[in-house]
């Protein structure tokens, strides 16, 4: 049967065909949709994990017991997971391992531009790259036989466009091939630095094999075409390649990259006139060519920021495609994302951008947009986990440095169970007077609603314990009397925490609870509600504006709010002063 | 021969789902596609785009300056932005309907006068109506989305496909009426 999916959908789907029965992520774009697929099918145990690194933990150890696992994160998120994947990689596997890496190049929603191959180079990995879906879904099957035939675990390398891309995917069935056996092996898994030793000679023997098979394997393969032209190539660059030359060039064609296939290279380069590396972000394959002493061009051409199309590769490599483009002489604002009608993290940050000298250390998530105009609350972000940490360091030096700023250190709910705790341990261990706000929406919410430990569900949508955010506040070491749990939607509450907090001596934790607006109970509940503004009453003050609700609108001079938008979470109505705001659809 | 099209618009507006029936449809066809969606920062309000590619053989998923054939415009503003990816002779639909960036609703910044008669006048082939109203007549705006594929099916010659039949396929029963009827309307105003 065929299909057409996204290589997301297709990784799931080959995960499932090749029997795995372990799987555990952190969602983060372009990696999500994953284990959100994996989870849709029977015979695979699949969970949210707190973290990469406990996601890439579990895995690892349904490996050792017996089971084909995976693990899959955005590329940021192998950096969380990098200290289990060096070990892992002298450990090798039981069960075949696959770890998916989905970069970004672009930074559609990164922080970074990260290209992770060079991660399988580091860590000395067997590397596979597809460049479409249906290699996404083969190559996956084909990643557990040489994990196993290798005793290696397999970083699987995607980026954004092999990730939200749809082509068309075969289907085949799924092989079951049950959960090995596991027999006590102490000095293949238990990496004492006496075993250890011995496993760097295992590995750099590992690298030779696997470097034989990559120059024998079909994942690397020749399609010969006009000689004048040769082209290396891995991933989607192969289908931009292939888009700009089609025959009037031959490809070399990578699927598996790490180790590369000296010899296949050395062949290729022999049989064509120019040779010409493609390739997103880092010269990877292009170092290596060149390291062999192959002369090749690459990046004196190709860009190494951004992500590649066919457009640019034909404007730098054939200096063509140069056309005619319509042009419109009007000036387009731009349109950033900004947090959404009835957002809860609206409140707090409203009531924190009334104190002008607060520093905020912000996180990845949706209150990272914190820093927008009009709230200009956030000063850094830097990674998960940060809106805490880098609050305590920001505290320390201006200690340090004689200044008197009050920090706030800001982290959703997922967040604080992903990296916020240890930094919350350290706030307290450390005695640092910071604020850590933790905003508790009930979901994971800028990846798209993803459960989490505070939840109540699991990622197969069972019921699950939910954890107390409060309760691990407290048993951190966060006193009573610096806790303060409010309702962000109400502003005077809030605000009152935030002055509490802005006063404390000691390590101080607010936690705004209030669900998440666009979660299908909440909108359910809302729905048809929303509030009006009295025209009469209005005096067009514009404070309402400064909340940066998308609802509300200054057309003209005069101030609405769109009822179709508008969820009446109220905290316009608060900020009012004339009682110019009223509740419709009560 | 490769078709390239563009979805532009706001968050929220549908886009993805629009293109995803579009997808289906063409792979019904028998078509060889590829379909690439970007996910903005937040849930609402960025700037969003998908591409579509057709024909009998397809490589990148990924277009450039230029290399649209179609593009389909959620929001006018976005057409706007969007317009150096048209073909030279490339169609542009546009939905007449305005949602104002967060620079403009708070009154920074305005939001440009007289977008659609700019439009006109540089690109030949424009195709203007307002999708949410045609929605908003048949019961909800929210079917604007298929207003505007029902207008993009036709402009492409690809009508003769049961359209209907992805539609129920890719939307719960109680959307189907609906939705069904929006296709139709935007079919017709494409002529």
């Amino acid at each position: 049967m065929k299909k057409i999916m996204t290589g997301n959908e297709a990784i799931a789907r080959g995960v499932f065909e090749a029997g795995c029965t372990v799987a555990a992520a952190y969602p983060g774009t372009p990696s999500t949709e994953i284990l959100e697929n994996v989870a849709l099918y029977d015979g695979i145990y699949a969970e949210w994990s707190p973290n990469e690194k406990v996601a890439f933990e579990v895995a690892a150890g349904a490996s050792i017991a017996g089971a084909r696992a995976l693990t899959a994160m955005k590329h940021v998120g192998l950096n969380v997971a990098a200290d289990p994947l060096f070990t892992m990689a002298y450990e090798g596997v039981n069960g075949g391992f696959v770890v998916v890496s989905a970069d970004d190049p672009g930074m559609h929603s990164s922080q970074n531009e990260q290209d992770n191959r060079l991660y399988a180079q580091h860590a000395k990995v067997a590397m596979i790259e597809p460049s479409d879906s249906q290699e996404c879904k083969d190559y996956i099957k084909i990643a557990y036989e040489i994990s196993e035939q290798f005793d290696t675990l397999v970083l699987f390398r995607i980026t954004t466009r092999i990730a939200h891309s749809k082509s068309i995917v075969e289907l085949g069935d799924r092989v079951e091939v049950g959960v090995k056996e596991y027999k006590k092996d102490i000095k293949k898994y238990v990496m004492i630095p006496g075993h250890a030793r011995v496993k760097h000679v295992e590995v750099e023997e590992r690298l030779k094999k696997l470097q034989e098979y990559s120059n024998n394997t079909p994942l690397n393969r020749i399609e010969m075409g006009d000689t004048k032209i040769g082209i290396i190539t891995s991933g989607v660059s192969y289908q931009y390649a292939k888009e700009v030359f089609g025959e009037n060039a031959s490809y070399l064609k990578l699927g598996f990259t790490f180790p590369l296939p000296d010899k296949l290279i050395k062949e290729f380069a022999s049989m064509v006139d120019k040779l010409y590396i493609i390739e997103e972000n880092e010269p990877y394959i292009e170092t290596f060519v060149k390291a062999m002493g192959i002369e090749c061009t690459g990046k004196e051409l190709i860009p190494i920021c951004g992500e590649l199309n066919p457009d640019i590769i034909r404007k730098a490599l054939l200096g063509t495609g140069e056309k005619e483009l319509y042009n419109v002489e009007i000036n387009v604002p731009n349109r950033p994302p900004v947090l959404c009608p009835g957002c809860p993290h609206r409140g707090i940050f409203y009531a924190v951008s009334k104190h002008k000298d607060i520093i905020a250390t912000g996180d990845i998530g949706c209150y990272t947009l914190g820093m927008m105009p009009p709230l200009n609350v956030t000063d850094t972000v830097i990674d998960m986990g940060a809106g805490i940490s880098a609050a305590i360091g920001f505290e320390k030096a201006a200690m340090m440095g004689g200044r008197k700023n009050k920090i706030f250190g800001f982290v959703g709910d997922s967040t604080f169970f992903h990296s916020g705790i240890t930094g919350l341990v350290d706030a307290v261990y450390n005695n640092s007077p910071i604020v850590s706000v933790i905003l508790d929406n009930s979901i994971t919410g800028m990846t798209g609603h993803q459960e989490n430990p505070g939840t109540g569900k699991t990622l197969k949508g069972d019921i699950a314990p939910v954890i107390d955010i409060l309760g691990i506040v407290k048993a951190v070491g966060i006193k009573e009397e610096n806790i303060r749990v409010v309702d962000p939607y109400k502003l005077d509450e809030t605000e009152k925490a935030v002055k509490d907090a802005y006063n404390a001596t000691e390590p101080f934790v607010i936690i705004t609870k209030q669900p998440c607006a666009l979660l299908k109970d909440v909108m359910k509940k809302r729905a048809g509600k929303y509030v009006k503004i009295n025209q009469d009453k209005c005096k067009k003050c514009k404070a309402c504006l400064r909340v940066g609700c998308p609802a509300i609108s200054n057309r003209n001079g005069m101030i609405t709010i769109d009822k179709d938008m508008c969820n009446q979470c109220t905290v316009c109505m608060q900020v009012c002063k004339f009682d110019a705001m009223e509740k419709v659809g009560e | 021969m490769i078709k390239s099209l563009l979805f532009v618009g706001v968050g929220g507006q549908g886009i993805i789902l629009a293109s995803k029936i579009l997808t289906e449809g063409l792979v019904k066809y028998g078509y060889d596609v590829k379909m690439s969606e970007v996910h903005g920062m937040a849930q609402r309000g960025g700037s969003v785009t998908t591409q579509v590619r057709f024909g009998e053989k397809v490589y990148s998923p990924l277009i450039g300056d230029g290399e649209a054939d179609v593009i389909v415009s959620f929001e006018k503003l976005e057409a706007a932005r969007w317009i150096k990816y048209l073909k030279k002779g490339g169609t542009l639909v546009v939905n007449d309907y305005e949602i104002y960036p967060q620079s403009v609703l708070v009154g920074q910044e305005t939001y440009p006068d007289n977008i659609i008669e700019k439009l006109k006048k540089t690109v030949e082939n424009v195709v203007v109506f307002n999708a949410a109203q045609v929605a908003e007549n048949l019961g909800n705006i929210k079917a604007q989305n298929i207003v505007l594929l029902g207008a993009l099916i036709k402009a492409l010659g690809v009508e003769n496909l049961d359209w209907e039949a992805v539609i129920k396929e890719n939307l719960p029963a109680k959307m189907h009426e609906l939705n069904i009827n929006a296709l139709k309307e935007g079919m017709k105003l494409s002529k």
